[in-house]
């Protein structure tokens, strides 16, 4: 049973006025099995909390702990807590020219464990991850996310979350820019994933359509850089109809 | 952290009033930029290190290319021919009537008037080589001046790959012409993959014939000075140009190619994207492009790009585009310049896959590199490189905490 536990999470970024506070006290636990979806508006600070937790160095950590089972992870350089056991599905990934997606993966995966795979097994085991997303078996040769489509960026993240596989995974608005038959085959990926059944979802969005395809356990809404209210797949169909206007409002009442 | 300087714009045709109708007869490039070029020594006085082209150059170690003190050796040769190549030996007089470009410099004037004779290597019209024409030049000492002038002649409609290979050391001063035939298609790699202590100065040519489609790459290794002015014009409309470069400059060298695409005939196309990398105390890269579109130049397109990555401190890259645009019928034109320490997001990306960051370091310099020398497409010559970028890595990036 491993555990992802966050607790009074305060983090900053430099502003050109200043630093300034985006997360405000964020409590959350996440054990292995579930898979929670947060939901809030944007600019609410969904995204800084996942960039945060994964050591992008933008963000600063001023109060708080994120610990993976046990080990706190803010201790951690950025490969450190990939090591630990966490993956952050960007909603952006990074074009980086001149390394194909074989490569990459090849050599995250031996730093992950420590030693290469064995080369037969593994380049049949990314054939068909690659096949279950869709992606046609030239796409390792190409260079990591350049030229590629938003929906290739997507489902090549979800490809190294089934290659990869980590204790928990953060999906940083994985449904963003897909259509209909990419967010299907992206959330089949992240399914079989957590069909493991050891395996923690964080799942972040603003949308509720993917909660279509991805049921979660629990739901928590944030807004103004904290939680503000939880509960289960029922709260997410109740954002559907209301927005996350009644939410926002009394953020500001009690601002 | 990361210092990133860039530039990035569309260029808007300038609106610098009528050309004379003389200067679009004059086969002299109006461009404020370069000197006029000529085969005449006299045109090229010895710099004094104030002017335009010469400005970023130490001018010392130069000095005997200037004034051909010793300059009546030759480097050694090597060649492999697939069959049908000729290699030949004119004068002077005889290339200049091939249509040679005139040199730009005073090294590439010195090259033309003291080296002698001209090796012309003669790819015939309407053949598909083989292989590639392989060209090794070799010297064998630091010390002694060299000059040296080749013509390479491809025939219209012909295919072919060169490879021009320096190696060793030498004071060496050179003048390169490629010829491209009508409707021909061309690879031509230059190696300057000199041993320490090696200084080059000299002038690479093209001249693209009607619809030929020239691509280029040039990688400047080795040696404590390499100063390449490389230069393309059109001998028709139609001509395509890509020119790739890639240099890794290292502690106390001094590493500059100055390009000049003359846009001098319509529908004419050029792609310019050259990458270096720094690392050591004094190191050095200068690079300038310069694209000059010509009155007739209409319907062209032409983009330069250039990249430094600096892997320490203590280097120093000057990387200066420039347009001149003379017509406003063009399909585009445009240019970017970016000197900067690592990209911290690819570097983020690829550490929170578990990646190291000496590794992640390697992998993104690995890559950067690697885009531009997979186009080389000769295997042998790939694989040397790779190995030559492998070794200068290891012992650049895995130096930790780099940045301050």
């Amino acid at each position: 049973m491993s555990s992802l536990v966050i607790k009074d999470l305060h983090v900053e970024v430099d502003t050109e006025s200043g630093p300034k506070e985006i997360l405000k006290g964020v409590n959350l636990t996440i054990s292995s099995g579930e898979v929670h979806a947060i939901m809030g508006p944007n600019g609410s600070g969904k995204s800084t909390m996942a960039y945060s937790i994964a050591g992008h160095p933008k963000y600063k950590i001023t109060r708080g702990s994120v610990k993976l089972d046990g080990v706190e992870l803010s201790e951690l350089s950025v490969d450190q807590r990939a090591k630990a056991g966490l993956f952050l599905a960007m909603q952006y990934p990074i074009e980086v020219p001149g390394v194909s997606v074989a490569n990459f993966l090849r050599t995250a995966k031996t730093a992950l464990d420590g030693e290469p795979p064995k080369v037969r097994a593994w380049v049949k085991e990314v054939n068909r991850a690659m096949e279950q997303l869709g992606l046609d078996v030239t796409f390792s040769s190409r260079s990591l996310n350049e030229g590629f489509s938003g929906g290739e960026k997507k489902r090549n993240e979800i490809v190294q979350l089934e290659l990869l596989n980590p204790k928990f995974a953060v999906l940083d608005e994985t449904d963003s820019g897909l259509d209909i038959d990419a967010l299907r085959i992206v959330s089949e990926g992240v399914n079989r994933y957590s069909a493991q059944g050891d395996r923690g979802v964080l799942l972040i969005t603003h949308y509720t359509r993917i909660l279509n395809y991805i049921k979660p356990d629990f739901v928590h809404v944030f807004v103004d850089g904290h939680i503000v209210a939880e509960g289960g797949a029922e709260l997410a169909e109740n954002l559907e109809v209301e927005g996350y206007d009644r939410f926002i409002q009394a953020a500001r009442a009690n601002a | 952290m990361s210092e990133l300087r860039s530039i990035a714009d569309k260029a808007r045709p300038s609106a610098s009033g009528p050309a004379s109708p003389l200067s679009e007869l004059s086969t002299t490039p109006k461009s404020h930029l370069h000197p006029r070029p000529s085969f005449d020594l006299a045109d090229h006085p010895v710099p004094g290190g104030k002017e335009e082209v010469w400005r970023f150059t130490p001018l010392e170690p130069l000095r005997d290319l200037f004034n051909g003190a010793g300059g009546t050796g030759s480097l050694a040769w090597e060649s492999r021919l697939p069959s049908g190549v000729a290699l030949g030996e004119i004068g002077l007089d005889e290339a200049k009537a091939l249509g040679i470009p005139a040199p730009m410099d005073r090294v590439s004037a010195m090259a033309v008037n003291r080296a002698g004779r001209v090796a012309l290597i003669d790819v015939p019209a309407d053949v598909a080589l083989d292989g590639p024409v392989v060209i090794g030049l070799n010297g064998a000492d630091a010390q002694s001046t060299v000059f040296g002038h080749l013509v390479f002649r491809i025939g219209a409609r012909a295919r072919a790959t060169v490879v021009l290979r320096h190696t060793g050391a030498a004071r060496y001063g050179s003048s390169v012409s490629v010829l491209v035939g009508e409707g021909a298609t061309l690879n031509f790699v230059s190696l300057q993959d000199w041993d320490d202590g090696a200084i080059h100065a000299g002038q690479h040519s093209f001249r693209i014939g009607a619809d030929a489609k020239v691509k280029s790459v040039t990688a400047s290794l080795g040696g404590s000075l390499i100063r390449l002015m490389e230069t393309a014009s059109y001998a028709g409309p139609g001509g395509e140009l890509e020119q790739f470069g890639v240099y890794f400059v290292n502690a106390a060298q001094h590493v500059e190619h100055r390009l000049f695409v003359d846009h001098n005939q319509p529908n004419t196309v050029s792609n310019v994207d050259y990458r270096g990398a720094l690392q050591g105390q004094g190191a050095q890269a200068v690079w300038v492009g310069d694209v000059l579109i010509r009155k007739v130049a209409e319907n062209i397109s032409t983009y330069e790009s250039n990249k430094n990555l600096v892997l320490t401190d203590g280097c120093r890259a000057e990387s200066v585009p420039n347009l001149e645009i003379e017509t406003g019928e063009i399909r585009g034109a445009g240019h970017s310049s970016t000197t900067g320490r690592f990209d911290d997001e690819q570097l983020f990306y690829l550490r929170s896959r578990g990646i190291p960051e000496d590794e992640a370091r390697r992998l993104v310099v690995h890559g950067f590199f690697v885009d531009i020398i997979r186009r080389i497409q000769v295997p042998e010559v790939e694989q040397r490189l790779l190995a030559a970028v492998e070794k200068e890595l290891q012992a650049a990036v895995s130096s930790p905490n780099q940045e301050k």
